[in-house]
């Protein structure tokens, strides 16, 4: 991007993504605000908010290989972004399912998660997003020096917990998670694909 | 895709009027018929446009009613599509006429009914029920039905009848969700004798006063109202009294969480959900489900001395 032209675009482009980032959330507003969501609300406020967090966690991963196919540099300057709307968009998730859904009901929060594989595995996804996100910050890249890399691998992890998540926790029709799951294989397949004899291994990721 | 008709709120006839048109034209095409016109009469031979005269019923609950658009824009049918408002959506334009229901297996009298003369003489009654789902939601529906016991009695099982077993209409081309192998197709569901032989236990063709909406299960579905929802099939095409216990559509999908019974047991959980309570739709606080949902008075009995742990 050179230019006059350029350097506008480049100084709007950020705060671009981050509105349309919030936009899932200001949809969901919208539709409990006017009654469009369906006669059971608090079901669709979990799915919807825990489905945009798996879509910003798959937006994070994408920021890598399309840095490398495009050759520009723009797609990891919205990496942390993307990953830190994942990070939102699981909070609500959770809020929702801890506030709305179970008002605070102690006993039954904890027995589900001892009991429910699909709501321990939501939680151990959440709470690994958790040290990614406190580290986000360029003065956390830095303190932590070669360990951030290694502590953010679990950026890897995190989408492959949901996933299980999302299908363990649909009844029959697991038409949905199961493209999430394709996805997931594709985006970490290409990650793998570099480390292979035959892929070049230019940069790191 | 199918795109149902928008209709505004000005063109709706009122009911009434609908009625008082409706008695005109029927006294105009029989004095029509009275003139020996031998022409086919341009009125179609709808198998089910009112219900007649209803009869209230003293099994019904006097708990508040569901919203009727929450009733009929949230539900599980997935020859519909799998998301909860898909069925409303998608079933409007399902063809339910002409229809016929197949009452077989071992039963002294069995018989291919068409709709109409299944529900000809029949005095249909309403019975406002509990309605819970193995999701962990509830409803109170004012279904209008009759009891599962009357066609039973006619078609007159032997001794050899233990279980009755039911069947969806398996035709991908009027259910779409039929061409996805989602569950396995036709839909089908089962009980034992004695359960489907319970006052309580209805086949419904109405809800709200009117005719039963196609996504609801129409033209002619299952209530059992102390088991989970799923029991409760819909547009029901065969029902076939048998000596084994048949296999069921959803205990077939995961033996594990969905068991022939299905009995409402806040003691006994899904094992990916808890059954200790259910949120009723429109309230925010989840309330306790009860033993068999409320009905323990009515049909404990039936499982006396059975261990609904492992009869779940």
């Amino acid at each position: 991007m050179a230019g006059p032209a350029g350097i506008t675009a480049r100084r709007w482009f950020k705060p671009l993504v981050f509105f349309t980032a919030l936009l899932p959330l200001a949809w969901l507003l919208a539709d409990g605000l006017t009654n469009h969501l369906s006669a059971n609300p608090i079901d669709d406020i979990t799915d919807r908010t825990g489905i945009w967090a798996l879509r910003f966690l798959l937006l994070s991963l994408l920021a890598t290989p399309l840095r490398r196919w495009t050759g520009r540099p723009w797609p990891l300057r919205l990496r942390r972004m993307l990953g830190l709307f994942a990070f939102f968009y699981a909070c609500l998730h959770l809020l929702t399912w801890l506030v709305l859904d179970q008002f605070f009901n102690w006993t039954e929060i904890l027995s589900d998660i001892a009991k429910r594989p699909f709501i321990t595995l939501g939680l151990l996804a959440f709470l690994a997003l958790v040290p990614l996100a406190a580290t986000s910050t360029r003065a956390a890249v830095k303190r932590l020096g070669p360990q951030w890399r290694q502590l953010h691998r679990l950026a890897y992890l995190v989408p492959v917990l949901v996933v299980i998540h999302f299908w363990w926790s649909v009844k029959a029709d697991i038409r949905e998670p199961l493209l999430y799951a394709m996805l997931v294989a594709l985006l970490l397949a290409v990650r793998l694909l570099r480390y292979a004899p035959m892929g070049a291994s230019r940069s790191s990721s | 895709m199918y795109q149902p008709p928008q209709v505004r709120p000005s063109e709706i006839t009122p009911e009434g009027v609908w009625q008082q048109r409706r008695r005109i034209m029927q006294a105009g095409a029989l004095t029509l018929a009275g003139g020996a016109l031998s022409l086919a009469l341009p009125w179609p031979a709808r198998a089910l446009t009112t219900l007649g005269r209803i009869r209230p019923s003293p099994l019904s609950t006097r708990e508040e009613t569901t919203p009727w658009k929450a009733v009929t824009h949230y539900n599980n049918y997935y020859e519909f599509g799998t998301d909860k408002e898909d069925p409303a959506e998608q079933a409007a334009g399902f063809q339910t006429d002409p229809w016929s229901l197949r009452v077989d297996g071992a039963v002294h009298h069995p018989r291919t009914w068409a709709l109409e003369d299944l529900l000809r003489g029949q005095t249909l009654e309403e019975r406002i029920y509990r309605l819970r789902c193995v999701e962990g939601w509830s409803m109170v529906i004012p279904w209008i039905g009759f009891p599962l016991a009357d066609l039973l009695r006619q078609a007159d099982p032997t001794g050899k009848a233990k279980y009755v077993a039911f069947e969806t209409l398996y035709d991908p081309k009027r259910m779409p969700g039929q061409r996805w192998p989602i569950l396995k197709w036709p839909y089908r569901e089962g009980l034992r004798l004695d359960e489907a032989m319970h006052p309580l236990t209805i086949l419904a063709v109405g809800l709200y006063g009117k005719v039963l909406p196609n996504q609801n299960g129409a033209p002619i579905r299952l209530v059992v109202p102390w088991k989970y929802g799923f029991k409760s099939i819909k547009a029901i095409v065969r029902i076939r009294l048998v000596e084994e216990q048949p296999p069921t559509t959803w205990s077939l999908a995961a033996p594990r969480e969905y068991g022939f019974y299905a009995n409402v047991n806040p003691e006994v959980d899904h094992p990916r959900w808890s059954q200790r309570r259910e949120r009723r739709i429109g309230e925010f606080f989840k309330r306790k489900t009860l033993m068999f949902n409320g009905y323990a008075e009515q049909v404990a009995g039936l499982y006396r001395g059975m261990d609904l742990k492992k009869y779940f």
